[in-house]
């Protein structure tokens, strides 16, 4: 037995190991942690499936980010564990397992009974790959060949946070997102926020950029950008913008915005909705991304930090 | 058996686990934690299909790639929506369940504001 399938044994047994403990664990704060590890082991599963984009999209994004916003709302519910009675009782929970031993055994079948001739579309992608002069094929497919995927799915973003937003109380509308934070300014929560963010920013643009190339790219270096954000917000070091402020919606349609913008143009000039000149492909796809970046970022951290609480005073 | 069989026998089983949790757990939170692990047995499937169609020098088929990373994103907004919805009943009657059988508790002093 190599030491690469020793590694991945274990790998499987506490990823699994760490999904029944965040079910099943008393506390919600636990289970909260719980999630965050399991998050950062299926990151090395999809680095062993040899998929290094999906890995840092679900290291920042499934583990990072998803952790920090289920934290904030366990801290938040604290001290609201409802009683043992409203728990179901043992018939419901004896058929819940019943139907979920039951999903899970017909998604293994299938598993096992994959057909051996596979379809892929790895060949297509990179016949194609001369079209917009990017050598990474997930960038191709996520900015090129499945653009539309990727703009309806930035709307998605945009209406999330309107979905967010327009959970706040009457007196905090078009107010600050969140809690003011405050922190010991000699504390290590705030020294590292002075620390981390020029090194994350110059990280978090390093991977965007790359992303044409190697894998990387717009998700992936969005989601380092907004953490970086977000730790100087909870240092306190800043405060989260009113979400009424102009330039803050700018930023927020910007992405989907000249995406959009691109695709009309491709049908205007070209052959089709978001299909690029030639020539400008490469330039135009790194423009979207560049505008992408941002919108991503400032998506991303808003969404953590949930609906306006504070009201701004005109 | 391959080492793709077993990361799609474990993603199989996530599934399992999450949807379980989805269903005996009263709390929100919990429910949406849940959720978010049966997702990720989703996104695994993805990834094991996409690794055996490894091609023309790509260890995964980027088609399925690209939709899952564009899927990892739409989850996580999901989630905070979710989340912005729970924290929102939890201020406006104290209770964190659905249960019509939780009396909601009056709370004097509602959260941030």
């Amino acid at each position: 037995m190599s030491i690469a399938t020793l590694f991945e044994i274990v790998l499987v047994a506490v990823m699994l190991g760490l999904g029944i403990w965040t079910i099943t664990v008393r506390e919600t704060y636990s289970a909260a942690v719980g999630f965050i590890a399991y998050g950062l082991l299926v990151a090395l599963i999809w680095v062993r499936l040899d998929a290094v984009d999906v890995a840092l999209t679900e290291a920042a994004i499934g583990g990072g980010l998803s952790g920090v916003l289920l934290l904030g709302a366990a801290a938040r519910l604290r001290g609201a564990e409802p009683r043992a009675a409203t728990a179901p009782g043992k018939a419901t929970r004896a058929a819940a397992a019943a139907v979920s031993v039951l999903t899970a055994a017909a998604l293994a079948t299938a598993v096992l009974l994959l057909p051996d001739s596979v379809p892929t579309l790895a060949p297509t992608v990179v016949a194609n790959a001369w079209a917009t002069s990017l050598a990474n094929p997930v960038t191709n497919v996520l900015m090129a060949f499945r653009a539309m995927d990727t703009m309806l799915e930035k709307v998605v973003l945009l209406l999330a946070i309107i979905g967010v937003w327009s959970l706040a109380s009457d007196n905090a509308w078009g107010g600050r997102p969140g809690p003011r934070h405050q922190a010991d300014p000699q504390g290590i929560l705030v020294f590292l926020a002075r620390l981390l963010p020029p090194i994350g920013i110059v990280i978090g643009i390093y991977i965007f950029w790359t992303g044409a190339n190697h894998p990387g790219g717009a998700f992936q270096g969005g989601a380092i950008l907004a953490s970086m954000w977000l730790l100087a917000v909870m240092a306190g070091l800043t405060d989260m913008p009113p979400v009424s402020s102009r330039w803050l919606r700018f930023v927020l349609v910007a992405g989907p915005g000249l995406f959009l913008l691109v695709g009309i143009f491709g049908l205007w000039l070209g052959p089709g909705f978001l299909a690029y000149p030639r020539t400008l492909a490469k330039p135009l796809i790194l423009g979207i991304e560049v505008a992408m970046v941002l919108t991503i970022a400032a998506t991303l951290g808003l969404l953590l930090a949930g609906a306006p609480e504070r009201s701004v005073r005109r | 058996m391959s080492t793709v069989t077993v990361f799609g026998l474990c993603a199989a089983a996530a599934v399992g686990f999450g949807l379980y949790g989805l269903i005996t757990n009263p709390q929100l939170l919990r429910k949406i934690i849940a959720f978010n692990l049966l997702g990720s047995g989703v996104f695994l499937l993805f990834g094991v299909v996409g690794r055996r169609g490894e091609a023309a020098g790509i260890g995964n088929d980027p088609v399925p790639q690209a939709f899952v990373i564009t899927g990892v994103v739409v989850a996580f907004s999901a989630t905070a929506l979710a989340i912005a919805l729970l924290l929102r009943l939890f201020q406006a009657d104290g209770s964190t369940t659905l249960g019509s059988g939780t009396p909601p508790s009056v709370r004097s002093d509602p959260p941030g504001g």
